[in-house]
């Protein structure tokens, strides 16, 4: 097991600059996830630590050695594919071998580590098989295994639940974070889902056009996020924003869409009548006499909550409650966001007030 | 009300067999293969039908042969230009197959790297393909020619060589002439398959293998080869049918020669049959070509068999 760090790398493709300079430190035995959308360079990151993809600029180092030039053979990494990457040829006990027969391990040192990381993922009436005889989620495994057997210092993984449906994805989401709790063994972890960064990490690295948006434990993203990115990005539903201005006159208000009050908990008085952007998760609202107006265009219950989408000020906004209000589309309600949970971004930069 | 039924019953009644044959299932696969088969009856199984039985009479040009049962056959065991024939057929086979297929598979895995200009590259390859090939076997008879060929020039003018090298009158020297011009020719047909086969194996595949430690021989050795077998026991198999029924090619650069050193098989039947008049005898050494072709077929066969990895979701 080892540390992974990474000082101000860079990736151009050519002349299309990817990665702007990302710095993160991974500690020993952490699980990191990289979490941005589409496009925004993680999986290059991910690329460029196993080896596959060369460093424009910076460098990045596993354990105390900087691995910039050293091939992806010597870096002792296993990587865990979105395609699982599985060779179709050999049987799930090849697959997993595969790697210890190149390294000329002895059969039976090969035979005892393929074994355990099968009793591990629950692999052991598979092994047989090819690949193809395979369901989706035991793809996923003998994907999973063939890292395991490699006893590495960093596991790699590209996005490995995507191609599992819903309820797979979850399963396997709870197996991975068991295994590595198991395991202890340093993981970075790339994913487009937040819910998969929210459940897993240790420590999310929030990734948006090639640059780090934000680096933290998942409540401390969602509790604070730094930008209006990670603070639309991180909790689903999403947060929701509403343009305005600060009032710091007397009592702390935010003046939104359509004149709308809503309670701020402080704000500096050098801060009136600023632009602002005011942020408030769905489940921190509350139902109260002296909230904004709001009328509700559409009922979503989802059994463990209910979501609203409502106008307030001509501006849509979401809404969840746990309780089980009879709300009904057209129905006009008040409701106020908890000052204490609210979030305020500056209008111009996006910054957190 | 009853007279709607009644009319209803008319119009439903039963189907002439002529419309029942046209429109069920079974017999409209039946028609949909009635003109591929009838023209597969028509010039394939027709004249090799017809070829074989003429093997077995004694029929010239002009002249409508008799039953005279392995008379041909006894004939041609005898004939030291027959089994001449059959070794110059095999070694041709033999050394110009395998070349291709090493020079085809070099060539695939090249293309299939990263290379400046490969959309030309790829392209400069299927020339020999595409230029007819008694086009191709006149440029090499005068590449080859006594006294004008450009090869002895240059080699002359470098001083390697003292005089003209005479390629097509030497027995070994025309054998090695056209193999060489054979595997001009047939290489690309190898390399462009199997470049369309190394293009189905995922590139993860390489990455996977790469991170588990595998060498670029190893990616080779491991990975690319058991995932293209199947491909090259297809593109082996035509090349293999293809050479040893080679005909235009030697038929343009040597006519057999010299001294029935680069006579094959196909070419020999033809002078046998067309160019003496001996039909039943060169139909006789036509048919001796059935055996080998059906011994390759065989070996691609089995080589074809889908393997335990290629089949589906059987348990097992």
């Amino acid at each position: 097991m080892a540390s992974v760090g990474i000082r101000d790398v860079r990736k151009a493709f050519g002349t299309t600059a990817v990665i702007h300079g990302v710095n993160v430190t991974i500690n020993d035995g952490e699980f990191v996830v990289l979490v941005g959308p589409s496009g925004c360079g993680k999986s290059t990151l991910l690329r460029m630590i196993a080896g596959l993809e060369n460093i424009t600029g910076g460098e990045i180092r596993i354990g105390e050695r900087v691995v910039n030039n050293v091939p992806p053979k010597e870096r002792d990494v296993a990587m865990v594919f979105q395609n699982y990457a599985l060779y179709p040829h050999m049987t799930v006990a090849d697959n997993m071998a595969f790697s210890l027969k190149l390294r000329g391990a002895p059969k039976s040192e090969i035979d005892q580590r393929v074994k355990r990381a099968a009793d591990i993922l629950g692999l052991g009436a598979l092994l047989a098989r090819y690949p193809r005889q395979l369901s989706g989620g035991q793809r996923q495994r003998v994907a999973m295994g063939r890292a395991i057997v490699r006893d590495p210092q960093v596991f790699l993984f590209d996005e490995p639940l995507s191609n599992l449906d819903a309820k797979l994805r979850v399963q396997m989401r709870t197996e991975i974070k068991e295994l590595h709790q198991r395991l202890k063994t340093t993981t970075v972890y790339v994913t487009h889902d937040q819910i998969e960064a929210m459940t897993m990490a240790d420590k999310i690295v929030v990734m948006h056009e090639g640059i780090v948006e934000q680096i933290g434990a998942p409540l401390e993203l969602y509790d604070t996020p730094h930008n209006l990115f990670v603070a639309g990005f991180i909790g689903s539903p999403a947060m929701n924003f509403l343009t305005g201005h600060v009032r710091a006159n007397g009592k702390a208000e935010f003046e939104g869409p359509g004149g709308a009050r809503l309670p701020l908990a402080t704000a500096p008085a050098s801060s009136d009548g600023k632009p602002a952007i005011y942020g408030v998760r769905p489940e921190h609202f509350t139902i109260a006499d002296d909230g904004a107006e709001a009328t509700i265009q559409v009922v979503e219950p989802t059994g463990s909550e209910t979501q609203i989408v409502a106008k307030v000020g001509g501006q849509d906004i979401v809404a969840a409650f746990r309780e089980r209000h009879q709300f009904k589309p057209g129905e006009k309600i008040r409701l106020k966001p908890d000052p204490r949970l609210v979030h305020l971004f500056d209008g111009t930069t996006g910054q957190r007030l | 009300m009853t007279d709607a039924v009644i009319r209803t019953k008319a119009i439903m009644s039963e189907p002439s067999l002529w419309d029942r044959l046209m429109t069920n299932r079974n017999w409209l696969g039946f028609w949909f293969m009635l003109p591929a088969a009838a023209f597969l009856i028509l010039f394939l199984a027709y004249p090799l039908g017809l070829g074989i039985w003429l093997s077995f009479t004694d029929a010239r040009l002009g002249r409508g042969g008799v039953f005279v049962g392995l008379e041909n056959y006894e004939f041609l065991s005898d004939d030291p230009t027959f089994w001449l024939t059959v070794f110059n057929t095999i070694l041709y086979t033999t050394v110009a197959s395998t070349i291709k297929f090493a020079v085809g598979l070099y060539l695939a895995l090249l293309l299939n790297e990263r290379l400046p200009f490969k959309a030309i590259i790829r392209a400069v390859v299927l020339i020999p393909f595409i230029v007819p090939t008694v086009l191709s076997a006149i440029a090499f008879w005068w590449l080859f020619d006594p006294q004008f060929s450009i090869i002895s020039w240059s080699l002359m003018k470098l001083g390697l060589i003292t005089q003209y090298i005479n390629f097509l009158g030497d027995p070994w020297n025309a054998r090695w002439s056209v193999i060489f011009a054979n595997i001009w020719r047939g290489v690309p047909f190898v390399a462009i398959t199997l470049l369309a086969g190394l293009q189905t194996v995922s590139p993860s595949l390489y990455e996977a293998a790469t991170i588990d430690g595998a060498t670029p021989w190893q990616n080779f050795r491991y990975i690319t080869y058991p995932l293209l077998t199947p491909i090259i026991a297809v593109v082996m198999t035509f090349s293999v049918l293809f050479t040893f029924t080679d005909f235009q090619l030697i038929w343009v650069m040597t006519r057999g020669g010299p001294v029935n050193a680069t006579h094959l098989m196909a070419t020999y039947s033809y002078q046998r049959a067309i160019m003496s008049g001996y039909l039943g005898e060169g139909s006789a050494i036509a048919t001796a070509m059935i055996p080998f072709l059906l011994g390759a077929i065989l070996v691609s066969w089995f080589g074809l068999q889908r393997r335990k990895w290629q089949q589906g979701e059987d348990n097992d």
